[in-house]
């Protein structure tokens, strides 16, 4: 599904990610875990296809495709989904027009005909219900004056209704109460299929209570310095990340 | 013989030329007073030039044409056809065709008038002099606008609108401009609205070419008196196609605890400047100026607006929106005079312009004088690109770039669309503006 190889990533001339590699296939679900700085979100928004990363070294292939070659809407319409860490409000844009045009497009990119407006409104129902979301978020403006739980649910929402292959949770669990963890973690669990793969990339263990990985990585300095089962991300929550940091010969910031 | 300055040689010409074509029509020649003065202030002023404070980013002579040609003489061509064909779906009312700046009564919706009272301008001076004496040529002042001037020094025969006291117009009423020519032509319309004391109507004034194929110059004042207590709408659409320019002047004259509204779309054009000004000479009014401009190609749209503030209590608010393509200019110069009398004003201005190419470019200044000391006014002038993260976001769930786009630029425009009051008026300014962002 996904392989990444030896990938360097700069912003501004400043390398963020040093050598990366990581390997997802068909139905697995990772988790990547790193401390603050570690090079996540930057992860997350090269996969996306943000224009401000550049790519220095190594590829990603996604499907058997280069990815970098891709425009984010194609990787988009190929299958690959990026739920933000802070989904950007769009003020005036209804969510229904902007989830119709979405849908149509990676219809089109898929041979399929624009979806009929009441099968349109069954699905915006049924997705929405999925997520526990307020049927009269979907009535306003795309994240507009949402709270940070709703724009994360929305972002879940928005993958049920664009139904991905690939789909990148960028700290979706960051300033969620208990409740809406549950709910997306729900959300994620009822997606799980032998042929959708997970990207978690997440600072803390506690959604990965809910959504039990197949692999953790740890995610240090720009390069995957551990991977394991589910019992690693334990183990982090047990002992932080220093001790990571040292075996990596990091000095400790107290 | 009159000695003619050099900048009044056009002038010269340009009487001649019209005296040409209208001798021997028969009909009265009302307002010679308002003429000349008209004639004298254009004298004096001359067509402005960029050393203009006033038309510092508008080239105005540069849209001038040279050879005046005041009326192309064609016969009326303009048919009933043309007239459906920039018809609003849904939206009842009656419409008046004005051609070439004349009012045209065949093409236009008469019947069951009732108390409201449509003609033109020079059957008004004998069927109702008392309004006429009183409110005509009052408000829009020659001595200080060329074009006002310009426009004032001939007798032109547009429409004469009249809501008596306490009368609610249920549906409104459409003003068809066309201008239909085969050579470059000045084209000049003059409109005199009067709604009575507690009076209600909606009037939307569109702009259009039969077909678009020469230049043309438009020279349009409208001058609006909104009595106390009326609640009046005013709607202008600009939509004529990249060989017209114009000059368009909307003058407007608040009496007590009334509320007005006027709201001006620019699509297809040339060089257009439109003059909003709105003196509000009595107390508690609630003005609202708005605008919305999608200028594309070389397109050039200058909005200047003015409240002028003289009595105490009164809001406005002012929302100003410009999406500007290519090697197209957009400027807004909005103005609010709060005069020493105007204490409690309340006075709001926005205006924001994206740009959407490295040769477009929009100017954008607002102006506050104050000289009352309680009043609230702020203003708010911004200048950008388009958000490029709202782009990327949208491009993330598999929309195009130029879909994305839209979709921002679209949500972006609805903030003046949501301010027009009449549903099948914004179903059809949507359409347009979908079009134009395409």
């Amino acid at each position: 599904m996904l392989t990444i190889r030896n990938l360097h990533a700069s912003v501004e001339d400043h390398e963020i990610l040093k050598g990366l590699s990581l390997e997802v296939k068909p139905g697995e679900v990772h988790a990547i875990m790193g401390p603050n700085g570690s090079g996540k979100s930057t992860l997350a928004c090269v996969l996306a296809g943000k224009e401000d990363y550049e790519i220095t070294e190594g590829t990603i292939t996604f499907k058997g495709e280069d990815l970098t070659e891709m425009a984010p809407e194609e990787r988009a319409r190929e299958g690959l989904f990026l739920a933000f860490q802070y989904p950007v409000e769009l003020p005036g844009v209804s969510t229904m027009q902007f989830l119709k045009t979405a849908v149509n497009s990676i219809r089109a990119h898929r041979g399929q005909g624009d979806m009929n407006v009441a099968e349109f409104l069954k699905l915006m129902r049924e997705k929405a219900d999925f997520v526990n979301l307020d049927h009269k978020l979907m009535q306003r403006s795309v994240n507009e004056g949402f709270s940070g739980g709703e724009k994360k649910r929305a972002e879940i929402f928005q993958m049920a209704m664009l139904d991905p292959q690939l789909a990148i949770l960028d700290e979706t669990d960051s300033g969620l109460d208990i409740d809406a963890l549950r709910v997306v973690a729900a959300g994620v669990n009822k997606m799980r299929n032998s042929e959708r793969s997970f990207v978690i990339i997440t600072h803390y263990q506690r959604l990965l209570n809910f959504v039990v990985p197949d692999f953790v990585h740890i995610l240090l300095d720009g390069r995957i310095v551990k991977s394991g089962g589910p019992e690693l991300a334990f183990e982090l929550e047990d002992k932080g990340y220093d001790w990571i940091k040292e075996e990596n010969g990091e000095a400790i910031v107290a | 013989m009159l000695t003619l300055k050099p900048t009044s040689d056009f002038y010269s010409r340009a009487l001649l030329e019209y005296d040409r074509v209208f001798s021997g029509d028969g009909a009265p020649r009302p307002f010679a007073d308002l003429r000349r003065r008209g004639r004298d202030a254009f004298e004096a002023l001359g067509i402005p030039t960029k050393r203009d404070e006033e038309w510092k980013h508008t080239d105005i002579r540069k849209a001038f044409p040279s050879d005046v040609s005041f009326f192309d003489p064609v016969a009326l061509r303009i048919t009933l056809d043309d007239v459906a064909s920039h018809s609003i779906p849904g939206l009842d009312g009656r419409t008046i065709v004005v051609v070439n700046g004349v009012f045209e009564p065949s093409l236009s919706e008469l019947d069951g008038l009732g108390e409201i009272v449509i003609t033109s301008l020079r059957a008004s001076a004998d069927a109702h002099p008392e309004l006429m004496q009183a409110h005509f040529g009052r408000y829009a002042e020659v001595g200080e606008n060329s074009f006002v001037a310009l426009n004032s020094a001939f007798d032109l025969d547009g429409v004469f609108l009249y809501v008596p006291d306490g009368v609610i117009v249920e549906q409104p009423i459409r003003i068809l401009h066309v201008i239909d020519a085969d050579k470059e032509v000045i084209v000049q319309s003059r409109h005199l609205f009067v709604f009575g004391q507690n009076s209600q109507a909606r009037v939307i004034e569109t702009h259009h070419a039969r077909t678009g194929s020469v230049n043309s110059f438009g020279n349009h004042v409208t001058e609006i008196v909104v009595g106390r207590d009326a609640v009046i709408d005013h709607y202008r659409v600009e939509d004529e196609g990249d060989n017209a320019a114009q000059v368009n002047t909307t003058q407007v004259y608040q009496q007590d605890r009334s509320v007005f509204s006027t709201t001006t779309f620019t699509f297809a054009s040339g060089l257009v400047r439109n003059n909003v000004n709105v003196v509000v000479d009595g107390e508690h009014c609630e003005s609202s100026l708005n605008g919305l401009y999608i200028a594309r190609g070389d397109q050039h749209v200058d909005n200047r607006t003015l409240v002028d503030h003289a009595k105490p209590g009164c809001n406005s608010n002012e929302l100003y929106k410009g999406i500007i393509y290519d090697r197209a200019t957009g400027v807004f110069n909005g103005k609010v005079l709060v005069r020493r009398a105007a204490q409690q004003t309340n006075a709001y201005q926005q205006s924001q312009g994206v740009v959407l190419s490295d040769d477009a470019d929009h100017y954008s200044k607002p102006e506050l004088e104050i000289f009352a000391d309680d009043v609230k006014c702020s203003h708010g002038s911004t200048t950008g690109e388009i958000d490029l993260d709202a782009l990327f976001y949208c491009r993330t769930r598999g929309i195009s770039f130029e879909d994305a786009r839209a979709l921002l630029l679209y949500a972006f425009a609805h903030d003046v669309v949501k301010r027009v009051k009449l549903e099948p008026l914004r179903d059809w300014l949507n359409a347009r503006i979908d079009e134009r962002l395409d």
